[in-house]
């Protein structure tokens, strides 16, 4: 881990450390079983295709942590995260490469915490955003 | 506990009645799987030494692994009537950090239901409130899902 972020650190603008991932068919094997999420269309092919769907999809919940480790890798073991909002807009597919990406969009202080909220989204290999989110967090201060 | 869920066709008599989804301890292995499926390195949830010297003082789980918990009862009851089901949004409230150790009671409603014509058929909008306590019936988490059913 780098060194922990402070609130003072941080201005409204400025734009979170991106997170790149490629997840894999083996990954969404271990995500199935790790989460107890068996759903068919994320393994199936021919099932998720008689769907309607472009083949196997990567599950938005996956793909929603890795949005999670974004936050948790930039706000240090001092940070925490309060809230996370996500939307499973559009479909991902294993194999290809993801950009996961925030950018700080208010701070403020409240009951004595100093809290950062962000736009967090996932970028797919065509530069569409997939997954749109928020996250409220908190920071340590300085002094 | 599974028997007491309702089935999809009588959710909508069930909105806001609470049903137990389980109990589940929480152990280190159950989150070291979790961080290696999600390819998420950040020692905090996995070496005891670094973790014990955190503000933590022991591994916690990443925020995002409580999200999973009873969602695959969600999956299991909606997928036993359901053609296709999709995941639509997901909101998470974090109100401590989750623990080794602990035992978490996950408990759901079913907050609204709505339903429209799609281009694959009748879409039906299911939106799920969970609540997570601890063994102490401490809050932990809050999350809200909601899934689509075509």
């Amino acid at each position: 881990m780098t060194g922990q972020l402070y609130y003072q650190d941080i201005a409204v603008g400025d734009e979170i450390t991106p997170l790149v991932k490629q997840p894999t068919s083996r990954q969404l094997v271990m995500w199935a079983g790790a989460s107890g999420d068996f759903n068919p269309i994320h393994y199936d092919k021919d099932l998720a295709l008689s769907r309607g769907l472009p083949g196997v999809i990567v599950p938005g919940q996956l793909a929603g942590c890795f949005l999670g480790q974004l936050i948790t890798d930039w706000i240090g073991d001092g940070g925490r995260l309060k809230k996370l909002s996500l939307s499973y807009k559009g479909m991902n597919l294993p194999g290809k490469t993801l950009t996961c990406r925030g950018r700080v969009t208010k701070k403020y202080l409240e009951d004595s915490e100093h809290y950062l909220v962000c736009s967090l989204w996932v970028e797919g290999a065509a530069g569409e955003k997939t997954i749109t989110g928020t996250a409220v967090v908190t920071l340590p201060s300085r002094g | 506990m599974t028997e007491s869920l309702p089935t999809i066709g009588g959710l909508k008599d069930k909105i806001g009645v609470e049903w137990p989804l389980g109990v589940y301890e929480i152990e280190k292995g159950m989150i070291r799987r979790f961080v290696q499926a999600i390819e998420d390195p950040n020692p905090l949830w996995q070496d005891e030494e670094y973790a014990a010297r955190s503000q933590y003082g022991g591994i916690v789980a990443p925020p995002t692994f409580i999200m999973t918990i009873g969602f695959e009862q969600i999956q299991k009851l909606l997928a036993a009537s359901s053609g296709t089901l999709l995941h639509g949004s997901t909101e998470l409230e974090c109100y401590q950090p989750l623990r080794a150790g602990n035992v978490i009671t996950a408990t759901a409603k079913v907050a609204n239901i709505r339903e429209r014509p799609g281009k694959m058929g009748k879409m039906t909008f299911i939106t799920f409130g969970i609540s997570y306590q601890n063994q102490r019936q401490e809050l932990v988490a809050k999350c809200r899902q909601m899934v689509i059913s075509y």
